[in-house]
């Protein structure tokens, strides 16, 4: 294949079932991505289509029934836990639910500590590691001095996924996946995270991996979008091509019943 | 004129800590709502929706209590009445609630039927089973729902299915006003649209005579309702017919709720969503004046003064702001100029 971009991440043939005999399920399904360098690409399925298995087998948490996961062209290798650990420098994500991505007991800034650790800055002067939590929460418009002796559990879902955001800006990885970063949050906020996560793609270069239910967000940040439906890409390309004139009847219905304000919304469909 | 099913004079609650600090959550609301009409209530969570929804229906348990105002509904007035004397007269005849979980209300040892029989029975003495299965079968089939269900237990329906039984159950007694909480926020898009398929086929067969829908999902809304109201920490903030609120918003915070709407459209890449900074206030001890002023763009020193009052724009709709209406949309059109540059 020729292409001027590099092939980041790339996933061939990937399948993986859940239980055995009667009870098997196969929640992913012989499916191949190919992640080119600085992209954002969306993976939009409806719930129990299999995004969410997908995304733990790219990062890793799962393994994959059979099928490879190719990083920089390398294939993947996380057989130890150190080399895992290698793996999830250059893969990060931002999960769902910002309640529960938090351990409790541990304040906010021991958070971002140990992201600045985690990125060799163990030995750094206090005060440097301090400069640089302010910097990465001014990022994402939290102000730092606020947030020091504070518990998650204090904050608003909002503000911890922009928390979650400010994170990655220290971690710096090289793919960021999104699993459903703004469904937990209301409608208000979620322009305030779109915002911030599209700042920090700009001013990092870094590719984006953006899984959702809701094919409207997934036209807005994407440059290309795969419709997932039981486990297979149904459909797959640009998303201007793939939202404006869809092919799959699957695709189609997805945008059919999705409230427009632009066009009428035909409720004699289903 | 219409017959009026709902009004609400200035009503206010409250919900009281165990601390015992007050925290103001509905603050002096007035609404009516005409027979055949319905109201949308759009706003970020935690700006009261769903404590106005249960205030209204006169549902006060610790920790929310009743302030003041009044509560009518269909002529009978209910501000003062104790809940469980609510629970027994108004509560599914007159008016009837669909929380944002109503599908795990479903007892899941119970068959749907013996549901529908509790909630009957509880309110007419002398009806046999029979007549209890023959009236549920005629509302699921009248619905566009399989009467196989009534047999059926939770555990074997799906999410949409069971919120569908849940709001056929709810209009069972026939009440005139439906407050539906975020119907459909935990169910995909396919069902979400059986859903509010399903409640416009309520209002057009006259098993309900008004709807009150709560929602901060924009799109969904618009299609939904014929007026929208933005909450905004307690308060009333614009109250519009949905077009106007949507295309037009004229109070700085619906203009910026709606410039957060994503739609899978054609344009809608090249539109900048606009995020609002900040965050609501704190409602234990609400700002002296405009609640909205730390978060608006527009604000000036004589916001911060006193608080403000609602005001009634040229074309009918209300909204609170002590900006006049020519001058607001001035800002507007500088504003758009400005992000055009």
């Amino acid at each position: 294949m020729t292409s001027e971009k590099k092939i980041y991440l790339s996933a061939k043939g990937i399948t993986k079932t859940f239980g055995f005999g009667r009870q098997k399920t196969v929640a992913v399904d012989n499916v191949d991505l190919d992640l080119y360098e600085g992209e954002v690409v969306s993976i939009v399925g409806e719930s129990g289509s299999g995004k969410t298995t997908l995304s733990k087998v790219l990062l890793g948490l799962i393994n994959q029934t059979s099928g490879d996961v190719y990083f920089q062209g390398v294939k993947r290798d996380i057989s130890t836990q150190a080399k895992k650990q290698e793996y999830w420098k250059n893969i990060q994500a931002i999960f769902q639910d910002p309640f529960s991505s938090y351990n409790i007991f541990n304040k906010i800034d021991s958070v971002l500590l140990d992201c600045i650790n985690m990125r060799g800055g163990r030995y750094l002067p206090r005060e440097k590691k301090i400069e640089m939590m302010t910097e990465a929460c001014s990022f994402v418009n939290l102000k730092f001095e606020e947030l020091t002796n504070k518990y998650p559990f204090e904050l608003s879902g909002g503000q911890m996924q922009r928390l979650m955001i400010a994170r990655i800006f220290l971690l710096k990885p090289k793919i960021l996946l999104a699993d459903e970063p703004t469904s937990m949050i209301d409608a208000c906020s979620r322009a305030t995270i779109l915002d911030e996560l599209m700042h920090l793609r700009k001013e990092t270069g870094m590719t984006v991996i953006f899984i959702t239910h809701d094919i409207g967000l997934a036209y807005y940040v994407s440059d290309s979008v795969y419709i997932m439906e039981k486990g297979r890409f149904v459909e797959s390309g640009s998303a201007d091509g793939v939202i404006l004139t869809p092919h799959h009847p699957y695709t189609r219905r997805l945008i059919n019943d999705v409230p427009k304000i632009y066009e009428e919304w035909d409720l004699s469909t289903v | 004129m219409a017959h009026t099913m709902l009004e609400v004079r200035e009503l206010s609650t409250k919900y009281v800590t165990r601390f015992r600090e007050d925290v103001y959550a509905v603050d002096r609301v007035s609404l009516k709502v005409e027979e055949g009409r319905s109201l949308g209530i759009a706003g970020e969570s935690g700006c009261g929706k769903s404590t106005l929804a249960l205030s209204l229906m006169g549902y006060y348990f610790p920790p929310l209590h009743y302030m003041n105002g009044e509560i009518v509904i269909n002529g009978k007035n209910i501000s003062g009445m104790k809940p469980d004397d609510v629970r027994k007269s108004i509560l599914g005849k007159e008016i009837a609630y669909i929380p944002q979980a109503a599908m795990n209300a479903l007892n899941p040892t119970r068959k749907i039927i013996n549901f529908i029989e509790d909630v009957i029975l509880e309110h007419e003495m002398y009806v046999t089973k029979k007549d209890i299965y023959d009236r549920a079968k005629k509302l699921f089939e009248t619905l566009g729902l399989p009467a196989e269900v009534l047999q059926k237990y939770p555990v074997e329906l799906s999410g949409g299915m069971k919120q569908r039984t849940v709001i056929a159950v709810s209009v069972l007694l026939l009440p005139k006003v439906l407050i539906a909480d975020e119907p459909s926020s935990a169910l995909d898009v396919t069902s979400q649209k059986m859903v509010i398929k399903m409640l416009k086929q309520l209002m057009e067969a006259g098993f309900i005579s008004s709807m009150i829908f709560i929602t901060h999902e924009l799109p969904l809304l618009y299609n939904v309702v014929d007026d929208i109201m933005v909450m905004y920490a307690g308060q009333i903030v614009e109250k519009a017919p949905s077009h106007s609120a949507v295309f037009d918003p004229l109070h700085p915070y619906s203009k910026g709720l709606m410039g957060s709407i994503i739609v899978p459209e054609k344009g809608l890449r090249d539109v900048k969503l606009t995020a609002i900074p900040g965050v609501p206030p704190n409602l234990k001890n609400p700002p002296m004046g405009c609640r909205f002023a730390e978060r608006c763009k527009f604000v000036r020193p004589e916001c911060r003064v006193s608080s403000v009052s609602l005001r009634e724009a040229s074309d009918g709709r209300v909204y609170r702001c002590i900006i006049p209406e020519a001058e607001l949309r001035e800002a507007y059109a500088r504003e758009e100029h400005k992000n055009d540059k």
